[in-house]
């Protein structure tokens, strides 16, 4: 059974339980018992149409739970209803489910783990584990979420930018378990894309397609940082890449700038060249001033500086750091690695170990103490 | 979100305020603060912010290599230890300040005559595995 091509039906599921007269709430809990049920039974019962075997059993979920709860009244009003699904506009009401699960009420991490449940089908233990929690503690959260947004209309005009800083969070945050986060992020992205035409949802496709192409050059194999100068590109995801730079293409002749668009060139940028020597510097200097003229934060000022020390040099860089704050996240890791091109090594080695101590990951952690201790290695 | 530690010394920590030892409270102020913290915990779960509670013995020794082939030294528990865990709690926030008002509400747990011990609880943030993919 695959498991991805079972989990692609659950959102039209759910919007056809809706069209029968299922609030969102206790149709999204009905295919969640469905979805359950078919990860048991189907890998020695197949069914033959599997999202029509969804649907029913969805449904008679859905009425067991009604009739249980409701009142007689209600009930008759349930078993009046036609089963008759009727004409599937599965494609249109399930990109609605986005905007719903990624409403602006909800907290950024409700909004992802009710995505990951009512768009992408995962189980609730499938989410609480990618994000280690306990699994009542994940199901306790969507619920809640699914309160938060009770009475919102499907149809209602939804934040497009709110949908895809979920997508983006989920493909950026998630920890462990047996599902491929970011890889169902991509999926998710690809399933909008194909159904709402805008420049940004190619942008945030085309960032997470090069980011991915990437992916197994960026840690060895004992889990260590690669980063980016020293990553073995023959590693990269030639494909992935294709994919990503044609997708951002066709956005950037749209004329209709945005945030991820110019994260994506950025990385494009990155993408293009196949040795580090060969990046084209100041171009991607000019991307960071047109993200930063779209929005301007101090981490995208962090990352111009690394630019700019690559572009113009180190003191250059050096410089433009004493705009910023030193609390910043990555401010140590940065100022020392522009302290070590600069050729001051002491001061390089220490900043390296004093954002070792700031690392907000493992991984991160150790990597700044290797370049630490390499340092002072290399002075002894 | 993030991970954070609550973490509750025997030893070690700044003294509260209402700083009486437990065994001079009275049974019933004991149960009350048990109460409170499990009524805590279960907010926590409602709220679905709890990731995991424990309890720690006060009893424990230290143990160490004891080179090739021989069994492992133990030693202790030392009495003189400054520094020792009473337990812990782990959340699931939304926010670093969310966080530090959590640890205040912990900290009104009740005591001796009802009051709040004002304990002082260290906040410790967890390490992510790996930095975010788009660097």
């Amino acid at each position: 059974m695959n498991e991805t091509r079972l989990r692609e039906h659950v959102p039209a599921v759910i919007s056809i339980l809706r069209r029968r007269g299922a609030d969102f709430a206790a149709a999204e809990d009905a295919v969640q018992d469905a979805l359950l049920a078919a990860l048991t039974t189907w890998p020695h019962d197949p069914p033959r149409d599997p999202q029509a075997w969804l649907v029913t059993v969805a449904w008679r979920k859905f009425l067991d739970h009604a009739r249980s709860e409701a009142s007689r009244r209600r009930r008759e009003e349930f078993d009046a209803l036609d089963p008759d699904p009727g004409p599937v506009r599965a494609v249109d009401d399930s990109l609605q489910l986005y905007f719903l699960c990624a409403h602006p009420a909800l907290t950024s991490a409700s909004a992802v783990a009710l995505t990951l449940r009512a768009v992408g089908g995962l189980t609730t233990r499938q989410i609480a584990q990618a994000y280690l929690v306990p699994e009542a503690t994940m199901a306790q959260r969507i619920s809640r979420a699914k309160r938060t947004i009770a009475g919102t209309r499907l149809d209602a005009p939804g934040d497009l930018a709110t949908v895809l800083r979920v997508l983006y969070l989920i493909f950026n945050e998630g920890y462990s378990g047996d599902v491929d986060l970011a890889a169902e992020s991509i999926r998710l992205t690809r399933q909008l894309h194909a159904g709402v035409d805008h420049p940004e949802i190619e942008g945030l496709l085309s960032l997470l397609l090069l980011h991915h192409a990437r992916r197994s050059a960026r840690f060895t194999t004992g889990g260590a940082l690669v980063p980016l100068p020293e990553q073995d590109r023959s590693r990269w995801d030639t494909a992935l890449i294709a994919e990503g730079i044609g997708i951002l293409q066709h956005a950037l002749a749209r004329d209709r700038l945005g945030q991820f668009q110019a994260q994506a060139a950025i990385a494009a940028l990155h993408a293009d060249a196949r040795q580090a020597q060969e990046t084209d510097w100041p171009q991607i200097l000019q991307w960071y001033d047109e993200l930063l003229a779209l929005t301007d934060t101090p981490v995208i000022r962090l990352n111009r500086a690394v630019a700019l020390g690559e572009a113009d040099g180190p003191r250059a860089a050096l410089a433009a750091l004493e705009d910023l704050d030193p609390a910043l996240p990555r401010f140590a890791a940065v100022s020392a690695y522009l302290h070590e091109r600069d050729g001051d090594q002491a001061t390089a080695a220490r900043l390296y170990a004093e954002a070792s101590a700031a690392a907000a990951t493992t991984a991160e952690r150790d990597h700044l103490i290797r370049q630490a201790a390499r340092l002072n290695t290399e002075q002894r | 979100m993030a991970k954070y530690l609550l973490l509750k010394h025997y030893r070690g920590a700044p003294a509260g305020v209402n700083d009486v030892p437990m065994d001079r409270w009275t049974p019933a102020e004991v149960d009350a603060h048990m109460q409170y913290m499990n009524d805590f915990a279960d907010r926590l779960r409602d709220s679905g912010e709890f990731v995991d509670a424990q309890a720690l013995s006060p009893e424990g020794m230290f143990v160490q290599y004891g080179g090739e082939g021989k069994p492992p030294v133990t030693d202790g528990p030392f009495a003189e230890t400054k520094d020792l865990i009473a337990g812990w709690m782990i959340i699931d926030v939304e926010s670093h300040q969310r966080a530090i008002d959590l640890a205040g509400e912990l900290s009104a747990a009740p005591g001796k005559d009802g009051n709040p011990i004002h304990e002082w609880l260290e906040l410790r943030p967890f390490l992510g595995e790996q930095p975010p993919a788009t660097e």
